[in-house]
């Protein structure tokens, strides 16, 4: 973990109030699984105070850099969206632990489920399952047409199925329906969104092994402050946990009560 | 010669910058930033009898300058804390000071024994002052006489000097000061967190499942600042200071409003290495506005000019 002033290679609107943000740094020689999530400070001084998680979508090791896609919602994410090609970004990361992909055979078959900004580090995560010879299917879950991003580069990647809740694009509903028509036989499943999301694709029990990444409030980002705490499943009003920024944020399905 | 290095109360300290209780775990992760033997000292994370799982999320939410937290007092216990993560500090030459936290005065008094005990400990923080836990905590640092009863009692059993962590949430801060000095805590910390609250615009409801939280961070400096002037010139014992510190500059308005030590909270999420940055920036801010050790700043607010004659600024 470092902790770096990154500069900012590109900057991009990709879709409604979604941005593509690549960054230049050392860090990017840590940056090993997909899944992991940098720590953004989004400006300087103390407004805002917190830094801001955000997960990393792709890492070039060749030219050190990493790719960050966000949707510009509050205070932060919108100071963001006012960096420029050649502004510097203070940066905390890579943190957490991501997607395994090497529970993924070559050969085998994976889904790769995301919503809306959960969808951004599934594509570090296609890539690298491609790489080592599994065959990936990606279903995307937007709001609406207006807020799809990264289709086609998904489908570079596997066949891509496009879920949209209002059915402006693709399939009408959610990502969940996509799972309960098609009928994959997935040997892994790996999905990241929001947390109605992450339930459903729990319950489905579309594969024997399932991953979810969780969202929480964060202080610290690194397992010190206790902010971001969740049970796990088998002992939901007990004492044991996991820091969903430490320990996770990538967890099996089962593990974590979400 | 340091210019940093002062001796308080069980507390013979490198120089007077600490993480404050947490704020910093119990350092495992920030061991893997920085070598911890750089702190003055640790103020390891609350610890009470049994472990605690803390409050619901969300435990955080963000305020202008600032942050609520409502944590809940999370920590594995006495047991583990004794068993696993003090000894595990050890290979680290910090003093740490246990804060120590519990429900009744029995819970506070079974901590302080036993912690009081472990090599590494050199003095405890008495946690009057949580304000994220439905009972004990707070309540014993806004009644002056059950804060000096509790200092008492917890004195009587403790092996290492204590300091009584004050709660701003009061209207006399001062009266409390006094209760706990008379009790017998060898000095004091303060400040805990101001009670506080944030609503989300969409369902009107608080963004903490807990409802209200503690506030940290710069927008309460002042506050701190305010409250360690007053206490300070009515006690004899030493004040560690806290609240909103996140520069070398902050620290030393910290020493003169009245504190001999400080501790850094909420800034150590903003930058993890806040403390090695404060602690290598101070000698050169001291030598600039003429000091030649931190010690000659406590105070400075308002002791008399005849007191610092040895100092020519
Ligand atoms: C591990 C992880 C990875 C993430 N990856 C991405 C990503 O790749 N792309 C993306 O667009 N978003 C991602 N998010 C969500 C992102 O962190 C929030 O959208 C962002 O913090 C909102 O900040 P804001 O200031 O714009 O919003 P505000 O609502 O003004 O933020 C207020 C506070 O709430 C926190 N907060 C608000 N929403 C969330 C949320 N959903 N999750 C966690 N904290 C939140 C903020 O960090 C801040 O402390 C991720 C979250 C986590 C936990
Ligand atoms: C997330 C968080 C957890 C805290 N936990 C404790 C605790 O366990 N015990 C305690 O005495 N104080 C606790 N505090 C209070 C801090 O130690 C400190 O008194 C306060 O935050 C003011 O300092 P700051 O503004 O530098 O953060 C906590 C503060 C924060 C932000
Ligand atoms: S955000 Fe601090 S422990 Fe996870």
């Amino acid at each position: 973990m470092l902790k770096e002033h990154c500069s900012v290679v590109s900057h991009t609107c990709i879709a409604d109030s979604v941005y593509e943000l690549v960054l230049e740094g050392e860090m990017t020689k840590q940056m090993q699984q997909p899944g992991q999530f940098v720590h953004v400070k989004v400006s300087d001084g103390l407004d805002p105070v917190l830094r801001r998680p955000i997960s990393i979508a792709n890492i070039n090791q060749e030219k050190s850099q990493f790719t960050l896609i966000y949707r510009k919602q509050g205070r932060g994410t919108s100071l963001l969206a006012e960096k420029k090609p050649g502004d510097q970004v203070d940066i905390l990361g890579p943190l957490g632990n991501g997607f395994p992909v090497a529970e993924a055979g070559k050969g085998n078959l994976a889904v790769l489920v995301g919503g809306g900004i959960g969808v951004p580090p599934l594509y570090e995560l296609a890539k690298q399952l491609v790489s080592k010879g599994v065959t990936v299917i990606n279903i995307l879950g937007f709001q609406t047409q207006g807020s799809v991003f990264y289709e086609s580069k998904f489908a570079e990647l596997g066949q891509t199925y496009v879920a949209t809740v209002d059915g402006t694009h693709g399939t009408e509903g959610f990502v969940t329906s996509v799972l309960n028509n098609e009928k994959f036989h997935a040997d892994i499943v790996y999905s990241c969104g929001p947390t109605p999301m992450l339930r459903a694709v729990e319950e489905g029990e579309f594969a024997k092994k399932v991953y979810l990444s969780l969202e929480e409030r964060m202080g610290c980002g690194i397992g010190a402050c206790f902010a971001c705490v969740c049970h796990l499943k088998d002992d939901p009003e007990g004492y044991s946990y996991k820091k969903v920024c430490s320990d996770g944020p990538v967890f099996r399905a089962g593990e974590v009560a979400i | 010669m340091s210019m940093l290095n002062i001796d308080l109360p069980g507390l013979s300290l490198k120089n007077p910058v600490m993480p404050a209780s947490g704020c910093f775990g119990f350092g495992k992760e920030f061991s893997n930033l920085f070598n911890l033997d750089i702190l003055g000292a640790i103020m390891v994370k609350a610890t009470t009898p049994e472990p605690r799982f803390g409050n619901p999320t969300p435990r955080v939410a963000e305020t202008p300058g600032g942050m609520l937290n409502a944590i809940g007092l999370q920590n594995p216990g006495l047991k583990k804390v004794l068993s696993e993560e003090l000894p595990w500090l050890k290979r680290f030459d910090v003093p740490i000071i246990a804060n120590v936290a519990g429900s009744t005065e029995e819970d506070y008094v079974q901590v302080a024994k036993e912690i009081s005990h472990a090599p590494n400990v050199h003095a405890l923080e008495l946690n009057i002052s949580c304000p994220n836990v439905k009972t004990g905590g707070i309540a014993f640092g806004t009644d002056p006489e059950m804060a000096k009863s509790l200092t008492q009692k917890v004195k009587a059993v403790s092996s290492v000097p204590v300091y009584v962590k004050l709660s701003p949430n009061v209207t006399d801060i001062v009266s409390i000061a006094k209760a706990v000095e008379a009790g017998g805590a060898d000095g004091l910390t303060m400040i805990n967190t101001l009670l506080g609250m944030r609503l989300d615009l969409q369902t009107a409801k608080p963004i903490l499942a807990n409802r209200t939280g503690g506030l940290s961070g710069a927008a309460v400096k002042p506050v701190a600042l305010r409250m360690i002037y007053e206490v300070s010139q009515q006690v004899s014992i030493p004040i560690i200071g806290m609240g909103g510190i996140q520069s070398a500059e902050d620290v030393i308005e910290f020493f003169y409003a009245g504190a001999s030590a400080v501790a850094v909270g909420t800034q150590n999420f903003v930058d993890p290495f806040v403390c090695p940055s404060i602690i290598e920036e101070l000698p050169a801010l001291l030598a600039k506005l003429g000091y030649s050790h931190i010690s000659e700043c406590t105070g400075r607010s308002w002791k008399k000019v005849e007191q610092f004659a040895h100092h020519r600024a």
